[in-house]
C-alpha cells in the first residue's frame, strides 16, 4: 500500500505546479475541519438545535396532538413545577435512587478491580464473567429482576425468608422499590466500571507497591495509600459519568412498574424526573410542561457539574498550598 | 527439578544466616500481587452474582408460566423452551425486532466508527485553529442528556411521517462523542507523526493518508469501538421507546410491550423468554469476543 502511494506521488512530484501546491495547502488547512465536521453537524442537528427548541417550548403551552398551536406562558411552566408535589417527589427519587445506585456500585467496582489486578488463575474468566451483565439490555435486565424481586414468589424474598427476613414488598414500598431499581443499575454497571478502574490500576508503577511492601505496608494500606490516590482522575471520571447516567434513569423504573410504570408506581414511589417528563409529555400530552422538566434536568446537571468542578479546583489549590 | 539441581548456589535451598532475611523480603515483594484464597472467594461470589440472573432467565424461560409463579422458584431448566419461544414470537414481533435491532445497531456502529476515526485522527494528529476548544466541546456534549432533545425530535419525526421507520432511530446516533474521544486517545499514542509526515512528503493528500495510514493503524481500536457501540445501540431504550411502535419495534421496544402489561394472567415464563431471546445475540457475541471487549475496555482508552 505504502509503495503505491510512493510510486504515484513520485510521478507528479518533480514539477509540482503552483495550483498543486495551493491545493496542498488548502488540503492541509481544511481537511481537519472536514474530518470533525460530521460530529459537529450531527450534534448541531440532533443535540443543540433540539435543546434550544426544548427551551423555547418550555415557555409555552403546547398540546402533543396540536404542536403548531403554541400559547405563551412565560415562566409559568416552571413556577407550576415549583409548586407541584409530584415534581418534588420525582426530584427526590432521582436523587435517592442516584445515590444508592452509584455509591455502592463504584465502591464495589473499586474493590473488584483491586482483586482482578492480582496475578491469578482464570483471570480471563473472571473478567468476562463480571462484564457479562453489561451485555444485557435495560429492558431484559429489568424484566428479569422484576421476577427475582416478586414479593410473593420471587427468588430474593425466598432467599431472604431463609435468613429470617419475611416478605419485603419490593414493588409497593418506597425504599424497597428504590433499592430494587438501584440493584438493576448496580448489577449492569459494576463490572464495566471495575474494568475501567483495572485499566487505570495497571498503569500504576509496580515498584511503588514493592517499595511499600518493603516498608511493611499491608495490602489494605497499599490500596488506600497508593492505588486510590494514583487513579483519582479515573475515579472522578466514573463519578461524573455515573451521576449523569443516574439523572437520566428511565427504562428501569418504567419497566419495573409494569402496568403503572409511567407514573413510577401507584404512589409515584419510584418515579424519576425522566419518567415524570415522559408522563407529562406523552400520556398527559403537555409538551410545554415536559420541556420545562427537561430544562430543569439540564440546569441540575450544570449545577452538579459546577459543584464537582469547584471541588476539584479547591482540592488542587489546597494540595498545592499544603 | 533439573534447574534446581543445576543451581544449588542460588540460595533458596540452604540459605545462610545472613541471607535469610533478604530472601524473606524478596518473597514477600514478589508475591505482593498474587491472589490469596480470599480474593478468589470474593471474585467467585461476584461472578456468581453476575451470572446467576442470566442462568435464571434461561431456567424461567424453559419452565411453564405456572411453575415460574410459584414459591420456591424453579432452579433447574424445564422442557418448555420451544413452546415459550413460539408464544413470545406470536405475542411480540420478535423476528422483526431482532432484524431491526441488527440493522440499527449495525448502521450505528459502522457510521460511528467511521466518523469517530476521522474526527479522532484530526484531534490527535492534525494542527488547526481551535483544536483544544473544540475537543473540550466534544467532551462537554457527553453531559447533555437525550431527554433534552426528545420532544423537538419527536415533532420532526412525526412531521416527516417517519414514526415507524428505522432511520428515525439511526440518524440521531450516527456519531458519538464517546467514540471521537476513544479514537483520539488511541491514535495519539498508536500513530507516530513520522508516518504522516512521510506520507505527506510523498505527496499523499489527506484522504489518502486516512485510507493508507490511519485506517491500518487504527484497525484494532476501530474493532473494539465497533463492538462497544453495537452493544450500546442494541440496548438503547429511551429514544426507540418514544419513537417506534409495536408494528416495527427494536428488541428493546418489543420487550417493553411484553413486560409492560399488568395483571396476573400474564405468562411470566413468556416474558422471561422474550428477555432471553433479546439478550442471546449479545451473549453469543460476548462468548466469542468477550476477551477482546475486555481488552478494549482495559486498554485504558475508554476513560480520560
Amino acid at each position: 500500500m505504502a509503495t503505491n502511494v510512493r510510486a504515484e506521488a513520485a510521478s507528479v512530484a518533480p514539477a509540482r505546479p503552483a495550483w498543486r501546491s495551493r491545493l496542498y495547502r488548502f488540503d492541509l488547512k481544511a481537511s481537519p475541519y472536514a474530518f470533525i465536521a460530521p460530529f459537529f453537524l450531527c450534534f448541531a442537528a440532533f443535540g443543540l438545535f433540539p435543546l434550544i427548541w426544548t427551551g423555547w417550548l418550555s415557555l409555552h403551552y403546547v398540546d402533543l396532538l396540536k404542536p403548531d398551536v403554541m400559547e405563551w406562558k412565560g415562566l409559568g411552566n416552571y413556577t407550576r413545577l415549583w409548586s407541584n408535589d409530584q415534581f418534588w417527589t420525582a426530584l427526590r427519587n432521582t436523587f435517592t435512587i442516584g445515590v444508592i445506585s452509584t455509591v455502592p456500585q463504584l465502591l464495589m467496582a473499586l474493590g473488584l478491580a483491586h482483586l482482578l489486578n492480582y496475578r491469578m488463575r482464570a483471570r480471563g474468566f473472571f473478567r468476562v464473567a463480571i462484564l457479562a451483565p453489561y451485555a444485557t439490555s435495560i429492558a431484559a435486565a429489568t424484566l428479569v429482576f422484576v421476577q427475582l424481586f416478586n414479593p410473593d414468589y420471587g427468588f430474593i424474598n425466598w432467599a431472604l425468608d431463609a435468613v429470617g427476613i419475611h416478605h419485603t414488598n419490593w414493588y409497593a414500598d418506597t425504599w424497597p422499590s428504590q433499592i430494587a431499581i438501584s440493584a438493576i443499575v448496580t448489577w449492569r454497571w459494576t463490572g464495566y466500571n471495575a474494568l475501567i478502574y483495572l485499566a487505570a490500576m495497571q498503569a500504576v508503577p509496580k515498584d511503588l507497591y514493592e517499595a511499600a511492601s518493603l516498608d511493611g505496608a499491608n495490602r489494605w494500606q497499599q490500596f488506600t495509600r497508593i492505588t486510590v490516590p494514583s487513579i483519582r482522575p479515573t475515579i472522578l471520571f466514573t463519578i461524573i459519568v455515573s451521576s449523569i447516567g443516574a439523572t437520566q434513569l428511565f427504562g428501569e423504573p418504567l419497566l419495573f412498574g409494569g402496568g403503572v410504570g409511567v407514573s413510577g408506581g401507584s404512589a409515584h414511589q419510584f418515579q424519576t424526573l425522566s419518567l415524570y417528563m415522559y408522563e407529562l409529555g406523552w400520556p398527559s400530552r403537555q409538551l410545554g410542561r415536559a420541556s420545562a422538566v427537561a430544562w430543569t434536568m439540564l440546569l441540575l446537571l450544570l449545577l452538579v457539574g459546577l459543584v464537582q468542578f469547584l471541588i476539584t479546583r479547591y482540592r488542587k489549590r489546597h494540595e498545592l498550598g499544603g | 527439578m533439573a534447574a534446581t539441581l543445576s543451581t544449588p548456589t542460588a540460595g533458596s535451598a540452604r540459605p545462610t544466616e545472613r541471607e535469610r532475611p533478604r530472601g524473606l523480603f524478596r518473597r514477600r515483594a514478589g508475591e505482593h500481587d498474587k491472589a490469596g484464597p480470599v480474593a478468589y472467594l470474593l471474585l467467585a461470589v461476584a461472578a456468581v452474582i453476575s451470572l446467576f440472573p442470566l442462568y435464571w432467565t434461561f431456567v424461567a424461560a424453559s419452565n411453564t408460566g405456572e411453575r415460574v409463579a410459584q414459591s420456591p422458584p424453579p432452579m433447574v431448566p424445564g422442557g418448555q423452551l420451544w413452546t415459550n419461544v413460539s408464544t413470545a414470537w406470536e405475542q411480540a414481533e420478535m423476528g422483526t425486532a431482532l432484524l431491526n435491532s441488527t440493522v440499527v445497531a449495525g448502521c450505528v456502529a459502522l457510521s460511528t466508527v467511521l466518523f469517530s476515526t476521522l474526527a479522532g485522527f484530526a484531534f490527535a494528529k492534525l494542527r488547526f485553529r481551535g483544536r483544544n476548544a473544540l475537543l473540550t466541546l466534544v467532551v462537554a456534549t457527553m453531559t447533555v442528556p437525550p431527554q433534552l432533545s426528545v420532544i423537538p425530535l419527536y415533532r420532526i419525526i412525526t412531521e416527516l411521517d417517519w414514526g415507524n421507520h428505522l432511520q428515525s432511530v439511526i440518524l440521531p446516533s450516527l456519531v458519538a462523542a464517546f467514540g471521537v474521544f476513544f479514537m483520539r486517545q488511541f491514535l495519539s499514542e498508536a500513530l507516530p507523526f513520522e508516518l504522516i509526515e512521510a506520507a505527506r512528503v510523498d505527496g499523499a493528500h489527506s484522504l489518502r493518508i486516512i485510507w493508507h495510514v490511519v485506517f491500518p493503524v487504527a484497525r484494532p481500536a476501530m474493532a473494539v469501538l465497533g463492538m462497544l457501540v453495537f452493544v450500546q445501540s442494541w440496548n438503547d431504550f429511551f429514544w426507540p421507546f418514544v419513537v417506534l411502535t409495536q408494528q416495527n419495534p427494536t428488541v428493546q421496544v418489543a420487550l417493553s410491550a411484553i413486560g409492560g402489561g399488568s395483571g396476573h394472567d400474564i405468562n411470566q415464563a413468556v416474558i422471561m423468554t422474550g428477555a432471553l431471546v433479546g439478550t442471546l445475540p449479545l451473549l453469543l457475541i460476548f462468548a466469542v469476543l468477550g476477551k477482546h471487549i475486555v481488552g478494549g475496555i482495559t486498554s485504558g482508552a475508554v476513560k480520560s
